[in-house]
């Protein structure tokens, strides 16, 4: 086609800038949501250390625990399901990486892998059974969350007498893989950094945060992974298709059972690697580790853009949740405010959240 | 009639049961390329059974499809779509939240991807200059093809769905009721589209209930009722009225026909009682007004 054309149909567009696109993405309003709380906490909190390095270390590996989880449930929620179960995920992930590692004594490497190998199990029985009865993924991942923490209780109980499982400090030793989920990266930069005088630094001259915790970095990856994913392959076409109008995606050749049951071993996965990177770095694992992680998930992202009807949403606008949440939830700590309230914030929120994308949603299917 | 070539898609003797509901039984009909083929018959004669069959969504129960003279036997709708059959949808499949572009592309994203292994990705800057030029080509002008579908009126989005199994190498092209649910205005742009396919030699098949939009753009009409077929026809050896009477199943419409003969009756000779019937209702009313009760409750003057 002649780019003439093009540049004629060109003239007649109305100008569609920049701002005008950015007004289109669904994490618009967890962004500037964003904005809003670091400038309400860069008042409020003031000089009490939240925007020192450690302090805001602390605040990003809050967001960075919930992040991972919810970029799972981010892109689950795109493709036009939900799953409850990812709390319970994390606490049997737990127990599957700490029981043989401490009772039987297995190399840690082995037990990650097998709790990953579990982990994309669970998923594909979850979306399994979602794609071949049909039923809503509420009411089977539902079942999954008490499924998963019974079992977590009952096996952790059978074959140790009690619900916590400690001593993994020890294995992290020497173990190829194990280091990945574990402790913190960039000591030297930090230690550097310290040196210089830039960030606060104990009296025997080790910066106050020693280093940036690996769950951080995990998060980062894994959002843009599923960015990645979601804008630029394929697969993320069909998954924005099957959360959209699964019908029309099933006549127009996507394979909606295949994609959704990957969606759910891919929320199992981040469930895990979330559990990996708890269970390493305390050294010990707890039957009731991950409890409310699944709804708190929903609600990051909720918050970061997605709709509850599916279809619509970003990986971004996850991330950007979660951040929110981590920030509040230490700004909080950090002006002594009643933790309590922290709650009353979530819901708030979360009902603001809801409405604002039913407006950006009704606004992206009308003509611009 | 240019049957002088073999057909594109032969069915021939296809049944479907439901259970113990037979939604078809023993049709057969050949389309030929460059021919728009009108399915016509009422609701629940069975058109959206054997199209749904043709493009691979259901298997039938007896009878066989050939596809140049070959026998084929489709598993999916993918599998009907890699052959050249492709569907529109009554219900468009189209998701709406998603942008035009990558609609377009919707199952079909291969074409548009670069690189390989873990680097393939979307160029989507090619795949809305794609999208906007088919597009185009067709009369349609996209402001943005990255904007929602959900934003196009309902006959912009029949003919993205037409230019998509257009530019995908539909050589059938099968229409599911394209035309029922718009006005006046869009289903003329649709029908212009279906013009535009049968002169790029596509064998379409038209189905609709509407006998004026598959008169304007048909050149062979099978009328289906109640699971059968009743015939196919050529233009030239048929009338639209004769189409419409066999649509509704002949008989029946016989017998609306002399019914509304009977209203008809009766509303003439009523008509002569017309005169004093409003006279009295003129008394009522007086009397209704006098009496204070009216006709104020709903809010209308007497």
């Amino acid at each position: 086609m002649a780019s003439s054309t093009i540049a004629e149909r060109d003239e007649r567009l109305r100008p569609s800038g920049v701002v005008r696109r950015l007004f289109g993405r669904p994490e618009l309003g967890a962004v500037a949501g964003y904005l809003l709380v670091l400038l309400f906490f860069a008042v409020v909190a003031r000089g009490t250390g939240m925007f020192s390095a450690a302090g805001i270390l602390s605040f990003l590996e809050v967001s960075a625990q919930l992040g991972i989880v919810a970029v799972g449930a981010a892109l689950l929620m795109i493709g036009g399901e939900f799953d409850l179960s990812v709390g319970s995920m994390i606490g049997f992930a737990g127990i599957v990486v700490a029981l043989p590692a401490v009772e039987w004594g297995w190399p840690l490497w082995l037990c990650i892998l097998l709790a990953f190998t579990v982990a994309l199990l669970v998923g594909w029985v979850n979306g399994m059974i979602v794609s071949r009865t049909g039923l809503p993924s509420f009411v089977v991942t539902l079942g999954g969350l008490f499924v998963l923490r019974g079992l977590t209780l009952g096996i952790t109980r059978a074959l140790t007498g009690r619900t916590q499982i400690p001593g993994l400090r020890a294995q992290l030793e020497g173990d190829w893989l194990a280091p990945l989920f574990a402790g913190e990266v960039g000591t030297g930069i930090m230690q550097w950094l310290g040196e210089m005088g830039w960030i606060a630094t104990r009296p025997d001259g080790l910066p106050l945060a020693s280093g940036i915790p690996v769950s951080i970095l995990w998060w980062l990856l894994l959002t843009a992974l599923a960015t990645w994913v979601l804008l630029r392959t394929r697969i993320g076409n069909w998954i924005f298709a099957c959360g959209g109008d699964p019908a029309a995606a099933r006549n127009l050749g996507v394979p909606v059972a295949k994609v959704k049951t990957g969606l759910f071993m891919f929320t199992a996965v981040c469930a895990t690697i979330f559990a990996l990177v708890q269970t390493l770095s305390v050294g010990s694992a707890d039957v009731l580790r991950g409890q409310l992680k699944e709804f708190e998930a929903i609600i990051a992202a909720v918050i970061g853009g997605c709709l509850l009807t599916g279809g619509y949403g970003s990986a971004i606008g996850a991330t950007f949740g979660a951040l929110i949440f981590g920030t509040v939830q230490m700004g909080i700590f950090y002006t002594g405010v009643n933790t309590d309230w922290f709650k009353v914030f979530l819901g708030v929120m979360l009902l603001v959240a809801v409405l604002f994308n039913n407006y950006v949603r009704r606004k992206a299917t009308e003509g611009r | 009639m240019m049957r002088s070539r073999p057909p594109l898609v032969e069915v021939e003797n296809l049944s479907k049961r439901f259970g113990t509901v037979v939604a078809l039984s023993g049709v057969s009909m050949r389309v030929f390329p460059g021919e728009v083929h009108c399915l016509l018959g009422d609701n629940g004669a069975g058109k959206s059974t054997l199209i749904k069959i043709l493009s691979g969504v259901h298997r039938p129960s007896a009878g066989r499809i050939l596809l140049d003279g070959q026998e084929v036997v489709f598993h999916s709708p993918r599998d009907a779509l890699d052959r050249g059959i492709a569907t529109v949808y009554q219900d468009l499949a189209m998701i709406p939240l998603m942008s035009i572009a990558r609609n377009f592309f919707m199952g079909r994203e291969h074409v548009v991807t670069r690189g390989r292994g873990l680097l393939a990705r979307l160029d989507m800057r090619r795949a809305n200059a794609i999208a906007r030029e088919e597009l185009a080509r067709i009369g349609i002008d996209v402001r943005d093809p990255a904007q929602a579908v959900g934003t196009l009126s309902g006959g912009e989005r029949q003919c993205v769905a037409i230019a998509r199994a257009v530019y995908f190498g539909a050589r059938v092209l099968i229409l599911d009721e394209p035309t029922s649910a718009l006005g006046v205005k869009q289903a003329s742009v649709v029908l212009r589209y279906i013009a535009q396919a049968r002169a790029r030699n596509l064998g379409v098949i038209f189905i609709t209930h509407n006998v004026h939009h598959a008169w304007a753009v048909g050149n062979v009409f099978t009328v289906l009722n109640r699971g059968r077929t009743l015939g196919t026809f050529g233009k030239d050896e048929i009338t639209r009225e004769q189409l419409l009477t066999m649509m509704a199943g002949g008989r029946e419409l016989e017998e609306l026909s002399a019914e509304l003969e009977e209203f008809a009756r009766a509303d003439a000779a009523r008509a002569i009682d017309v005169a004093a019937e409003e006279k009295e209702v003129a008394a009522t009313l007086r009397r209704e007004v006098a009496f204070g009760s009216g006709f104020s409750d709903d809010g209308r003057r007497p």
